[in-house]
């Protein structure tokens, strides 16, 4: 199944479709458990989780955008930590009730409540103490987490506790995980996908301007415990998967990731589904593939890798692209303000000034401007002065207002304009 | 309180008092610079470093593991600014895709060198073993004036009271720089404070406290000591000086009930084993911080002086 | 738009002031600073003599503050020079005062008004020097100046917006600088703040200290400053109040968004 997957995706890329087989054979043994894993080919519960993983990452992501749009992230953080002691209460009330207290649900319904009283308390702490909010998050994620080592030290020594495998709530474990608690994560994670598909047009209104939400009739105290409710849901579900330390990265890295490709919230948060949901699909193949590869971890770790590659190359807010951006427009400056010094006959010191002006070939290596240096200066004097008598005919016009000491007056005027411009110049327009 | 006392909890006493106060020190200024969750960052990364340092020096020396843990943390902090900056990402968002991804490295490499024939494990990362820090060739409290039984004080003692007593001495040295470019960074930038360096500087001293006290006592102690006794003594006082001693006395305080409740709280409850001790000194410093947000006499914001921007 | 003097500073790098011209306090050549990828401030340079209470005016956004952050290395800026009684802004620190905005700090910190006026004085202090009776004796005199000598313990959140101002004030005091740098001084504080504020100035003015502030309020321009400096982006105009404050001047620096009667108000110097 896996090996006709590949030939299609092969083929599509243009490649030759004759040497699969030997492209197979050279292959590691893992690579092919991967790509097994990917075409869903690895076992029916690791196609299961790899399905869960997909569902949950999209939905975290997704999720996590309109934290990360109201600049909440890290309250994903404190209600993470806060399910750990109610998975330990969970365990103990319903060992004490005569269960084995390893049932998936009784724990997630635990960790649930314990997660939504740190939520409460974060708030509380926000709102009627002069406490910040980080400070809050941060006072109730070690606290609770603290706690629940106790009761987790507490269970260890339990008659029934030594094999409830609840560290496996830390770091996530799918290794010997159910069918049904399997099941439990693809349909928590569809579920939880429909909810933001449901509340993303409200969701995306209060993120973008809250003001404008209540005006329009949207609670936007109800949205934000929409928006909180559901995070403390996939984080609740992706407790077994990924673990409560790394379900945050789930939440983060994604919208983060997504915020380099568009200004939009929508697409912000449909590209943070998309990467959220590779992450989770593709780290969980991966991870199947072979032993000592951690689901959660490798899971966050792909997603580590796009947010990477975004925050490389990504149009715009990119690293690469800003750096460029930048430079070019300091030189653009520098280039402005050395014409205009050698228009006023005014002596330039700057450095980073007389290089880009002898690059241009506006400069001789003995500081004095060159033939093209005088009539680029001229230029540049003539064009500043346009736009000062501009500025002062029209100073409520809206392309006034888009002098910045940069732009070509010719970008925003027409030649008849800049004509009538040159009438009220007059003779001086050369001096100055 | 006799010679018991002195061999199996003076010293873990002690090591959990200074690394509380060597925590809480300076989380008093990381929580007026609404930097609190730097300290959870830090904490979170500390174990790449370790395990790094491990598999470069194939070692458990403890030089290598701070120096490691050390690095890390400067690495995240470069990190986070970098991304903060440069992608223009709100901090909180920068600092959760640097430490999860971190922490995520730290444990695949875990996995796959398979160090757990040594004793290092992500358990041992989160609560560390305060209890197993004892004082064995101890016979009495005049023990603690005989050179040989001295000698063989757990070397973390030792560590974390020079990582204690440098951050004390370096609080004070700096306190004025410090108190000025965290109340009004424009202004000391202005008068010719390197404000950049004084940040740096103070996630630095943080990030030292993090790392000595991690290796005895685990990250939760880390986060919970950074932030609640801070936290608790800002509702307490208007006053720097006051602020810092109270919260170095819940610290202390969190430190030595917890450590007490761990050991003794489940034998009074008919239970014959002790708890995680690092948890419960995260639960008593938890404590403290509700009394004081409910009774605190300075607990409520004054007027309109929220903050407004930086 | 080019005074010739101007020349003369640029090209003056000894650091000597040229002995023909009015001796300068702060010399700002080609400064340019940007905000996301556009300039908020573009090669703007200013010369406020020695001795001036000048007033750096223009519209909401033209760049006053982001000068005059810009000037002092507290925001990077993309070109530009910064000269402090003639020599670089780095040599003369010691001499300059600055006032930021009261926004700009978290009022709820704890600490004391005295403190704030003692921070005034880190550079004599030093590290570890202790805070002695005389500076305490020292900071009561700079609060007393400014009418604040009764509330030295106070935390300086309980204080009122004027308040807290005048405190911004006794801190720069404490410096005894000869260059004073404020960031809208007179924003959102009550007329009796502001008058105090002013006769503060004005004394520091009359003790041949130079004054420099970002200021909002037209109708008061004639009144409080001798100097002023028109910024809408590029530097509009520059000199004498008497000369420069001129409707011409207000037109090109505020554009249409001056109604004509706005500007009688103004009483503008013939």
């Amino acid at each position: 199944m896996a090996v006709g997957w590949l030939a299609a995706i092969l083929n599509s890329c243009g490649c030759r479709p004759d040497p699969m087989s030997t492209l197979l054979s050279v292959l590691p043994p893992e690579f092919i458990g991967f790509l097994d894993a990917l075409a869903l080919g690895a076992g029916y519960n690791a196609a299961l989780v790899g399905i869960g993983a997909a569902l949950l990452g999209g939905s975290a992501g997704a999720a996590g955008t309109f934290l990360f749009l109201r600049k909440r992230t890290l309250v994903s953080d404190a209600i993470a930590h806060a399910t750990l002691p109610g998975v330990g209460l969970a365990f103990m009330i319903m060992v004490a009730f005569g269960g084995s207290g390893r049932s998936l649900v009784g724990l997630l319904i635990g960790s649930a409540l314990s997660a939504g009283l740190g939520l409460l308390a974060v708030t509380a702490i926000t709102r009627r103490t002069r406490l910040a909010e980080d400070t809050a998050i941060g006072a109730v994620l070690s606290v609770f987490f603290g706690f629940g080592i106790v009761l987790l030290t507490v269970i260890q020594v339990m008659d029934r506790g030594r094999q409830a495998g609840l560290e496996g709530f830390l770091l996530g474990s799918t290794a010997g995980m159910l069918f049904a608690d399997a099941l439990l994560i693809a349909a928590g994670g569809a579920l939880c996908a429909l909810l933001i598909l449901l509340f993303r047009r409200p969701l995306t209104i209060v993120c973008f301007d809250p003001g404008y939400a209540e005006a329009t009739g949207i609670s936007v105290t109800r949205m934000d415990a929409v928006m909180l409710g559901l995070v403390l849901a996939i984080t609740v579900i992706g407790l077994k998967l990924v673990g409560l330390i790394l379900i945050v990265a789930l939440l983060v890295i994604p919208p983060v990731t997504a915020r380099f490709w568009s200004e939009r919230t929508g697409t912000v948060a449909l590209l943070a589904g998309v990467f959220g949901a590779l992450a989770g699909y593709v780290g969980s193949a991966i991870s199947a593939s072979a032993p000592n590869l951690p689901t959660g971890p490798i899971i966050v770790l792909v997603g580590v890798g796009l947010f990477v590659l975004s925050l490389l190359v990504a149009p715009r807010r990119g690293v690469l692209a800003s750096a460029v951006a930048h430079r070019r427009f300091q030189h653009k400056v520098h280039l402005r303000q050395g014409l205009l010094a050698l228009a006023h006959g005014e002596p330039i010191h700057d450095r980073l000034t007389l290089r880009v002006l002898a690059r241009a070939g506006y400069l001789r290596a003995d500081r004095q401007p060159t033939e093209a240096g005088r009539a680029e200066a001229a230029r540049a004097l003539l064009d500043e002065n346009r736009w000062r008598i501009a500025r002062q005919l029209h100073p409520q016009e809206a392309v006034t207002g888009r002098y910045d000491g940069l732009t070509g007056i010719a970008e925003v005027l027409t030649a008849d304009e800049i004509a009538s411009l040159d009438r009220h110049l007059g003779p001086k327009a050369a001096g100055a | 309180m006799g010679a018991e006392f002195v061999q199996l909890s003076l010293t873990p006493l002690l090591i959990g008092v200074l690394a509380a106060i060597a925590c809480a020190l300076p989380g008093n200024f990381l929580i007026l610079r609404r930097q609190a969750l730097v300290g959870d960052a830090i904490s979170h990364v500390v174990l790449p470093g370790i395990i790094i340092a491990f598999l470069v020096t194939g070692s458990l020396e403890t030089w290598p593991m701070l120096l490691g843990a050390a690095g890390a943390a400067l690495v995240s902090v470069v990190m986070i600014e970098l991304i903060r900056r440069l992608g223009r990402i709100e901090p909180g968002a920068a600092m959760g895709v640097v430490f999860t991804g971190l922490f995520a490295a730290g444990v695949l490499l875990l996995e796959q060198s398979n160090t757990s024939r040594v004793h290092l494990d992500v358990e041992h990362a989160l609560y560390g073993n305060l209890e197993s820090l004892i004082w064995l060739s101890a016979e009495s409290w005049n023990s603690l004036l005989d050179p040989v039984a001295l000698a063989d004080l757990p070397p973390e003692l030792t560590r974390m009271a020079i990582v204690a007593g440098l951050i004390v001495v370096l609080t004070v040295i700096f306190w004025r720089p410090l108190k000025l470019s965290t109340f009004d960074e424009g202004y000391a930038a202005a008068i010719g404070l390197p404000v950049g360096l004084i940040g740096l500087g103070l996630v630095m001293a943080a990030a030292l406290a993090a790392v000595a006290a991690f290796d005895a006592v685990g990250s939760i102690i880390v986060i919970a000591m950074f932030i609640c006794p801070p936290a608790a003594a800002r509702l307490m006082t208007d006053s720097l000086v006051r602020q810092i001693g109270w919260s170095v006395a819940f610290a202390a305080f969190s430190a030595v009930i917890g450590y007490v409740l761990a050991g003794y709280g489940p034998i009074l409850l008919g239970y014959d084993n002790a708890v995680s001790a690092a948890g419960m000194i995260a639960t008593v410093a938890g404590v403290v911080l509700l009394v004081a947000c409910l009774f605190g006499p300075r607990r409520a914001r004054i007027g309109m002086s929220k903050a407004i921007g930086s | 738009m080019t005074s010739p003097s101007l020349e003369l500073v640029a090209s003056d790098t000894s650091g000597q002031p040229a002995s023909q011209t009015p001796a300068t306090a702060l010399a700002l050549s080609e400064m340019t600073v940007s905000y996301g990828g556009k300039p908020a401030v573009f090669s703007v340079e200013a010369r406020i003599p020695e001795g001036a209470m000048a007033a750096i005016i223009g519209p909401n956004g033209a760049g006053k503050s982001t000068l005059l952050k810009a000037t002092l290395g507290i925001i990077p800026r993309l070109s530009g020079r910064v000269e402090v009684f003639g020599v670089p802004l780095a040599r003369a620190r010691h001499r300059i005062a600055y006032v930021p905005q009261r926004a700009s700090v978290d009022w709820d910190f704890p600490t004391t008004v005295e403190d704030v006026v003692l921070m005034g004085l880190s550079r004599e202090l030093g590290l570890l020097g202790f805070v002695r009776s005389r500076h305490r004796q020292f900071a009561a005199a700079c609060l007393d100046r400014v009418g604040m000598a009764d509330f030295a313990s106070r935390q300086i959140g309980q204080l009122s917006g004027g308040q807290q101002q005048r405190v911004f004030l006794a801190r720069a005091l404490a410096q005894r600088a000869d260059l004073y740098l404020l960031d809208e001084p007179f924003a959102g504080v009550d007329a009796a703040t502001e008058r105090a504020i002013v006769d503060v100035l004005k004394s520091l003015k009359d003790e041949g200290r130079t004054v420099v502030c970002v200021h909002h309020d037209l109708a008061t321009v004639t009144d409080y400053f001798d100097h002023c400096l028109m910024i809408n982006l590029r530097k509009i105009a520059e000199g004498p109040v008497a000369t420069t404050f001129s409707e011409a001047n207000l037109q090109a620096t505020y554009g249409g968004r001056l109604a004509g009667g706005h500007l009688e108000q103004l009483r503008l110097p013939a």
